[in-house]
C-alpha cells in the first residue's frame, strides 16, 4: 500500500486490513480477550479519554456518523450546568433493526469484552468530566446499559459475569422492529417499554432517559472507543484516510457466491474493492444498495466509503450495509419490495409517516407491476418530496432518499415500465 | 437566538387548525397534516419563524387541540448537530 507523507494510507483501493476489532478470534472469552489486547482498566482510562478520541477523529458506526467526540462532550457538559448534577447515562446500542445488518451481531457475538471495555471507559470519561467520584454506583457515577435483541442478550450477560463490575452493567431486550434502534426510541424502550422514538423537541444530551443527560452509542463504536483508549489515536489513523480514520465493519450480502459476510475494511475504501473482497465480480452486479434501507442505491464501480465526500465519488456507509443485486433481478421491485417493508415499519405515530409511505409504496407497486402511466413517476417524486423532514425520527427521509437514489440509478428502467416496455429480469439496467 | 415553531407529530392529528392560523407559514398536506411553505429538511418540524409570524405562531400554539405545538428559542443549529441519531439523513 502507498503511504503519503503524514504515513497514511492513500491507495484505498487495497482491502487488507488486519483484524483490529475480532483480532481475539472467535467467541472470545475473558481470558482470551486480556491476551490478545493486554491487561487494562477501563475504569481507569476515563481521564483524558474525549480529548484522544476528537485526536482520532472517530465517528458513529451506528449511521450518522457524528463525531464520537462530540456526541459524548455534549452529553457531559449538560451534566454538569445544574447545581445537583444529574449523573449521566450511557447505552450501548446493538439493536440492528435493518434486516440487511449483522455485524453488530457478529460483534458482540465474538467481541463483547471490547464493547464493554468501550462503555466502561466512556462512562468513566463522562462521569468524570462531571466532577463526580468513583463511589457512585458504575464508572464514575455514570449508568450503564446495553441494549441489544434477544440473540445476542446471552452472549452479553456471559461476558458480564466473566469480568469484574461486569454486573453494574444494566440489560434491556429490543424488539425486532426497524425502528427500535432509534436513540429516542432506545430510551424509550428502557424507561417505558416501547421502543418508538419520541418527539425530539429536547436532546437526548440533555433529558434522556430519567431526565439524565444520555449518550446512546453503537456498540462498533463502542468497542473502537476501548481500541483507541488502549492503543491511542495515531495508532487508530494508521488505518483509513486523513478524513475517515481508522476501520469499520460492514455486512455485505448479494448473490451467490456471497453469503452474508462481515469485513473490516479501512475508512475510504473502494466499494469495488469491498465487492471483491467478499467475492463478487463488480462487473456481474447491477447495482448496490450502501448505508441499507435509508441508504443509497449505487453502481458497483467507483465510489469510496466514506462518510463525507463528492456525491458521485463517494458514498456514505451508514450503519455499514452493503447489500449487491445481480443481473437477473429487478432493482424496481427490489426497491418496492424495501419501500414496503418500511412502510410497514413506520411507527405509526406521525401523520405523514404514517399516510405518506403508504402512499409511496402504493405508487412504486403499481409502476414495478407494470402500470404505465407516466404521471406514476412524478407522483412518486411529489410524494417523497411532502413526506421527508416530517416525523419524529428520520425514517421519512431516510427512506426517501433510498427511493430517489433508485429513481437515479434505475432511470432507464423506470421509464421503460412507464411507457409499457416489459424489461424482464434485470430490466435494462441489465 | 432564533425563534422556531416546533411540530410533535407524535401528538399532531392534522385536523389543520394552525395552518388555518398561519396560512404564511403553514400549507397542508394530502392528508390534512400541516406542512411548512418553502421549507425542506427538518426545517419542516422545527419551522424557523419570521418575526412577523410570532404573534400568530403563540396564538397557534394555545389553540392547538392537541398540544402538539411549541414555540422554541434557541441559536441556530449547526448543520448535521440537530439530533445525532442512528438513522442517517441523506
Ligand atoms: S416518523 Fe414514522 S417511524 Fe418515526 S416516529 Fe414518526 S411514525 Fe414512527
Ligand atoms: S392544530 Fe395541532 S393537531 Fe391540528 S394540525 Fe395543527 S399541529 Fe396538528
Amino acid at each position: 500500500m502507498n503511504q503519503s507523507r503524514s504515513g497514511y494510507p492513500v491507495n484505498q483501493d487495497s482491502i487488507r486490513q488486519e483484524p483490529r476489532l475480532l483480532a481475539a478470534g472467535p467467541d472470545a472469552g475473558w481470558a482470551r480477550h486480556l491476551d490478545t489486547f493486554g491487561q487494562w482498566e477501563p475504569q481507569a482510562a476515563g481521564p483524558g479519554l474525549l480529548e484522544v478520541l476528537a485526536e482520532s477523529g472517530l465517528t458513529g458506526r451506528g449511521g450518522a456518523a457524528f463525531e464520537t467526540w462530540r456526541k459524548a462532550t455534549a452529553t457531559a457538559g449538560t451534566g454538569r450546568k445544574g447545581l445537583f448534577a444529574a449523573r449521566p447515562v450511557v447505552i450501548a446500542n446493538g439493536a440492528e433493526g435493518e434486516p440487511l445488518s449483522f455485524k453488530d451481531r457478529t460483534l458482540l457475538a465474538h467481541a463483547p469484552h471490547l464493547v464493554i471495555d468501550g462503555l466502561t471507559a466512556l462512562a468513566a470519561a463522562l462521569g468524570q468530566t462531571g466532577g463526580r467520584t468513583s463511589s457512585q454506583a458504575g464508572a464514575g457515577g455514570t449508568s450503564m446499559y446495553v441494549y441489544a435483541p434477544a440473540a445476542s442478550l446471552a452472549r452479553v450477560k456471559q461476558a458480564l459475569g466473566e469480568r469484574p463490575g461486569g454486573r453494574k452493567i444494566r440489560v434491556v431486550q429490543a424488539p425486532e422492529t426497524f425502528i427500535s434502534g432509534e436513540s429516542s426510541a432506545v430510551v424509550n424502550m428502557i424507561e417505558n417499554g416501547t421502543a418508538l422514538p419520541t418527539d425530539q423537541r429536547r436532546r437526548l444530551s440533555e433529558s434522556g432517559l430519567n431526565g439524565r443527560p444520555t449518550l446512546v452509542v453503537n456498540v462498533e463504536t463502542l468497542a473502537q472507543v476501548a481500541l483507541i483508549a488502549r492503543y491511542g489515536a495515531q495508532w487508530f489513523r494508521q488505518a483509513g484516510t486523513a478524513t475517515d480514520p481508522g476501520t469499520r465493519l460492514v455486512s455485505v450480502s448479494g448473490p451467490a457466491p456471497t453469503r452474508d459476510v462481515v469485513l473490516e475494511v479501512p475508512g475510504g475504501v473502494q466499494l469495488s474493492a469491498v465487492l471483491k473482497e467478499a467475492g463478487m465480480d463488480p462487473g456481474s452486479l447491477s447495482a448496490v444498495l450502501v448505508g441499507g434501507y435509508h441508504g443509497r442505491w449505487v453502481r458497483p464501480a467507483d465510489h469510496a466509503l466514506t462518510p463525507a465526500g463528492a456525491p458521485g465519488r463517494a458514498v456514505r456507509p451508514g450503519a455499514g450495509v452493503i447489500h449487491a443485486l445481480d443481473l437477473q433481478t429487478c432493482g424496481i421491485q427490489e426497491t418496492a419490495r424495501i419501500l414496503n417493508y418500511l412502510a410497514g415499519q413506520s411507527a405509526r405515530q406521525c401523520g405523514p409517516c404514517m399516510f405518506g409511505l403508504p402512499a409511496m409504496a402504493s405508487v412504486l407497486n403499481r409502476i414495478a407491476g407494470g402500470e404505465t402511466n407516466p404521471r406514476l413517476g412524478s407522483e412518486l417524486d411529489r410524494l417523497g418530496r411532502l413526506v421527508s423532514g416530517r416525523g419524529a425520527c428520520r425514517h421519512p427521509e431516510g427512506t426517501t432518499g433510498m427511493v430517489s437514489s433508485a429513481l437515479d440509478v434505475f432511470a432507464a428502467d423506470f421509464r421503460a415500465h412507464l411507457s409499457g416496455y416489459c424489461t424482464g429480469p434485470g430490466g435494462v439496467a441489465a | 437566538m432564533k425563534t422556531y415553531l416546533h411540530i410533535d407529530w407524535t401528538s399532531c392529528d392534522g385536523r389543520g387548525l394552525c395552518s388555518e392560523l398561519l396560512p404564511a407559514v403553514l400549507d397542508r398536506d394530502d392528508w390534512g397534516y400541516p406542512v411548512a411553505r418553502g421549507k425542506v429538511g427538518r426545517d419542516r418540524t422545527d419551522v424557523p419563524l419570521r418575526d412577523a409570524d410570532r404573534d400568530a405562531a403563540q396564538e397557534a400554539v394555545f389553540l392547538c387541540p392537541r398540544l402538539a405545538l411549541s414555540l422554541v428559542e434557541r441559536a441556530a443549529p449547526e448543520a448535521g448537530q440537530r439530533t445525532p441519531g442512528r438513522t442517517p439523513g441523506r
